[in-house]
Formats: C-alpha cells, structure tokens, sequence
C-alpha cells in the first residue's frame, strides 16, 4: 500500500511539474518546476527497481543540465510576456499539431504488438542475485559494447564542433600565462637593495 | 511490542522517524560544538581568544548564536520572490540533512543500506546549489546573484572532479555501498589496509575538492567578505539565514565522514587488535574537521580564474587518469592485490 501512496505521489508530482513547466509566467519557475518534473520522476525508477538510473538522472539532469538551464533563463534578456503575447495567434496550428501527434500515438500504442519475451523481461530488468548496477554494466560495456562506444564517439564530435564554433581567439585582450608566472625567478624580476635610514638610495 | 514495531505499518514507519531523530539530533548538536571549536581553533591560530563569553570558555555561544538568530526579525528584500526567498533556504538545509541518511556510522548502524549509497550522496549534494542559485537570484540584488552565480559554477565544477575521485574507489571495492567500502578496508595489518595509501594522490584531490565544493575558505569566494560582503546571503536575515548556515555546515561535517569512511576505514580501528566501533568513526571525523579548520585559519584566499583553472585544467585530468591507473591496476591484481579488493568488500 506504502508503494503505491508513494506512486501516485511522485507521478502527480511529476505530471503538475510538467503542466506548471509550461504554464508558469516566470521562466525561472519555470525550470524549477521543471527540476520538480525531474526529481519524481527520478522517484517512480527507484519504485521501478532501478536505482543507478535514478541517481543518474538526478546527477546528470538536475544537478547539471538544468543549472545551466537557470543559468541561461537568468542571464539572458528575454522579455518572456512579449513572447508570450503572440500565443494566441499560433494557438490553432498548435492545437492542430497536437491533435494530430496524439492520434498517431494513439494509433501506435494501440497496434503495439508485445511478445511474450519482452513481457517476462520487462518485470526482471536484472537477473537474479545481480545489482542493478552491475547488471546495466555487463549490458553496456560487454553486450552492447560497440554501440556504447559509437554513441561516446558522436559526443565527442558533437563537443568538438560546439568548441570549434565558438572558439575564438582575441588578440586585443592581455593572457595570463600561469606557467610563465609559476618559473619566474625572483633573482631575475626585482633587486634587493639595503637602505640605510637618514640616506636613502 | 517488538511485533507493533517490526510489522504494523505506523509501527515501522515510528521506527524509522525514532531512528531519524536518532540521527538528526546528536548530529545538530554536534554541530553547535562543531562551529564553536571552528571558531576557537581559528581563533588560536591568529592569537586571538575566540568566543569566551557565554557559558564555561564560551561552550554556549553557539546556541546563544542559534537564540538570536531566531528572534529576529525576517527582511524581505522589496521586489524579491518570497516563495523562492523562503524555499532556498530551506532546501540547503533540508539536502545537506538527507544525505546522512545513506552514511553508516558503524557496522550495519545506518538508516538507508542501499547499493548505490555514495550515488546517492552525490545526487543529493548537486542538489545543493539550487539553494544556492534560488536564494541569489530571488533576493532581486545584484550582489547576492553575483556571489550565487559564482558558487553554483564552483560546486559544479569540482562536483566533477569528486565524482571521478569516487569511482575510483568504487573499482577498488566493486560495489558503492559504504558498508562494502569499510568491509574492503578490513585486514589485519590496521591502520595500512585502509584506501588512503593505495589512493593517496585521490585523498589529497578530494580533500581539496571537498573544501572547494563546501565553499570553505580558501574557497570562499561566494562569500568572498571583502569584495562581495557575503555573497548569496547578503539580503538573509534571522532564520533563514541560519539555516543556510546550518547547512553549509552540515556539508562541511558530512564531507568530513566521506572522507573518514572513504580513505580512513570508517569505523575500523587502526591498530590491530582493538575493538572497531563507532568511536572511531567520531574520532576520525573530528580529526578531518580539526584540519578543515586549520586550512581556513591558514591559507588565503584563491582568485576565481584560478580555482576554475584549478578544477578543470588540473583536478579533472588528474582524477580522470587514475581512474584509468586503478583499473588497470585492478584489472590486472597488481600489487598484491591492493587495488582490487571486491573479494573481501564488494
């Protein structure tokens, strides 16, 4: 019964997250909902039995991305209201659209064809007596190996163009050279002298 | 009565608030004697007397300290987003107290055993700087933004370096339950079993993140008195203020038991022979707090490029590295076996 309380908990949780996500006026509340989304959410893996992907999704989502998602709804001048104030006007192409994807989904839900192998598994995501951890492991990293690594290899690409796009150097600005800093010898920089009171230099 | 306890419902579920408070209690209590000595040691060092006034040598000034804090008034800056203004001080508090629900203070004496307990801790403390950003940005003032734009780029980055220290460790043990990393520090040489001296390098990276992380001096720039005059609390009055600082705080103890149970063996005694127990634990978390403190009272204070260089240009390929050497090391059982210990813990 305890599980289930804390089911409905995290799911309403979750689902008025998602709706205050996208109806709140302030962009900053916004992704604090948003962060609230993510935490149940996080909540109803670990009641699924799978607790590294909870943690992970706590670290990885909330403790990074959506930071820098407050970052940017913080720093950037977006005068949100005026953004907003066009709504009305895309409203019917929106509604549109949005009836539309959920009749396919509909559609595909409702032809989905469900073997019996992937309904046994589906309630044992880990064999028996192995961690949930250990067990999404051994699938990573022996049984899916060469995908893990092609998937690592699209993100390197993908951080390498964000630095190639954005890198650029500024030949106007003065650069600290830390190293240079760090082996300077005192002996060559300044001279010591002794100065006799009443005399001076 | 033991049946009312172990079956019924509102019996386990006042166990588990009895062994909450078990917990929470001695740990604020603690905390009240953990910032008097902070200030005392910190006090020596510069030759001054510290806090001597309330109670025997001051002992009471904390709470003193916690008294009026409460009795104040609460300011709310004009244009600040109350709800927001309230909630962060709130959620500091509230995530620097949950993470010690995964922390075992002696063999089986922990209120959470799960698998992925050093995880979890993660998990909660990057949690920890919403607090920090919601406080900086709804108290409507610049210098409280500043200083919590500062600390939210900070505790990010040296969250990374952390997290590879760990893993680290968790190859060694091959599990991320801090029962099974105490267990794989267990042998019966004492004090020279436990990870500080196979992942001596790791100890002095995470100490040093710790303290960036925790935004201890010489770290503080979020605070950074003299240029930002107290960073994101600025516009913090009277308790909420005090739970922000009985937050930090908190952090600051529990990165003291990560460090004990992480590279010090946790409750295990160091010299063969003598009882291992719970005294230990207590003993070698004052001991990480008596060298926070010294660090504060010492070091002077880093400029920011520098401890952002510092975090991503030296600790994290440091770290990312011998994430590497470990698993080699461990992989292949070398030297005797010290980095591959899943056969006793894991």
């Amino acid at each position: 019964m305890i599980v289930a309380l804390t089911f409905y908990l995290f799911a309403l949780c979750a689902v008025i997250g998602g709706l205050f996500t996208v109806i709140s006026r302030n962009p900053v509340h916004s992704v604090l909902w948003l962060i609230l989304a993510f935490l149940s959410s996080a909540g109803l893996f670990v009641l699924l039995g799978a607790e590294f992907v909870a943690m992970l999704l706590i670290i990885v989502y909330v403790g990074a991305v959506a930071v820098l998602f407050l970052f940017v709804v913080m720093m950037l001048d977006v005068d949100f209201a005026e953004l907003k104030a066009g709504m009305a006007q895309y409203m019917p192409l929106a509604l549109l659209i949005g009836v539309i994807l959920l009749m396919q989904f509909g559609m595909a839900v409702g032809n989905w064809q469900v073997s019996e192998v992937a309904e046994a598994q589906r309630a044992a995501v880990a064999p028996e007596g192995v961690e949930n951890t250990a067990a999404l492991g051994l699938i990573i990293y022996d049984q899916y190996f060469l995908l893990f690594q092609l998937a690592g290899l699209i993100l390197l690409v993908a951080m390498i163009g964000a630095i190639v796009l954005t890198l650029r150097h500024r030949k106007d600005i003065k650069r600290q050279n830390v190293l240079e800093q760090m082996w300077r010898d005192p002996k060559d920089a300044m001279e010591l002298k002794d100065v006799k009171p009443g005399q001076g230099l | 009565m033991i049946e009312f306890f172990t079956t019924t419902n509102l019996g386990i579920f006042l166990l588990i608030v009895g062994q909450v408070l078990l917990v929470v209690v001695p740990l604020l209590v603690a905390l009240a004697f953990l910032m008097y000595a902070d200030r005392k040691i910190w006090a020596a060092v510069q030759l001054r007397r510290g806090p001597n006034v309330v109670g025997t040598f001051g002992l009471l000034q904390s709470f003193a300290d916690f008294l009026k804090y409460i009795v104040k008034e609460v300011v709310y800056p004009a244009g600040a987003d109350k709800v927001v203004f309230l909630l962060a001080p709130m959620i500091s508090l509230v995530m620097a107290l949950i993470a010690w629900a995964v922390i075992p203070f002696n063999d089986g004496w922990v209120l959470a055993d799960i698998n992925v307990a050093i995880l979890y801790v993660m998990a909660v403390s990057s949690l920890e700087v919403y607090g920090v950003i919601m406080g900086g940005w709804a108290s409507n003032s610049k210098y409280p933004f500043l200083g919590s734009l500062r600390s939210a780029a900070q505790m990010i980055s040296y969250e990374v370096s952390l997290g590879l220290i760990i893993i680290g460790i968790i190859i060694s043990t091959g599990s991320m339950n801090f029962g099974a990393i105490v267990a794989a520090q267990d042998g019966n040489l004492g004090l020279l079993n436990w990870y500080f001296i196979p992942h001596f390098p790791m100890l002095i990276l995470f100490f040093i993140s710790a303290l960036a992380e925790t935004n201890r001096p010489p770290f503080d720039l979020p605070e950074a008195e003299s240029e930002l005059v107290a960073g994101y609390q600025v516009e913090y009055s009277s308790t909420p203020f005090l739970l922000f600082m009985i937050g930090e705080l908190v952090a600051v103890v529990l990165m003291c038991a990560l460090v004990s149970l992480l590279f010090f063996g946790g409750w295990l005694s160091p010299i063969p022979g003598l009882p291992d127990g719970i005294l230990w634990m207590i003993a070698k978390m004052l001991v990480a707090f008596f060298v926070f403190a010294m660090v504060k009272a010492i070091t002077p204070r880093y400029r920011y490029d520098q401890l952002m260089r510092v975090g991503w240009k030296v600790f994290l390929p440091m770290s990312l590295i011998w994430v590497v050497l470990v698993s080699f090391l461990a992989k292949f059982e070398l030297f005797g076996g010290a980095y591959a210990r899943w056969a006793i813990g894991g």
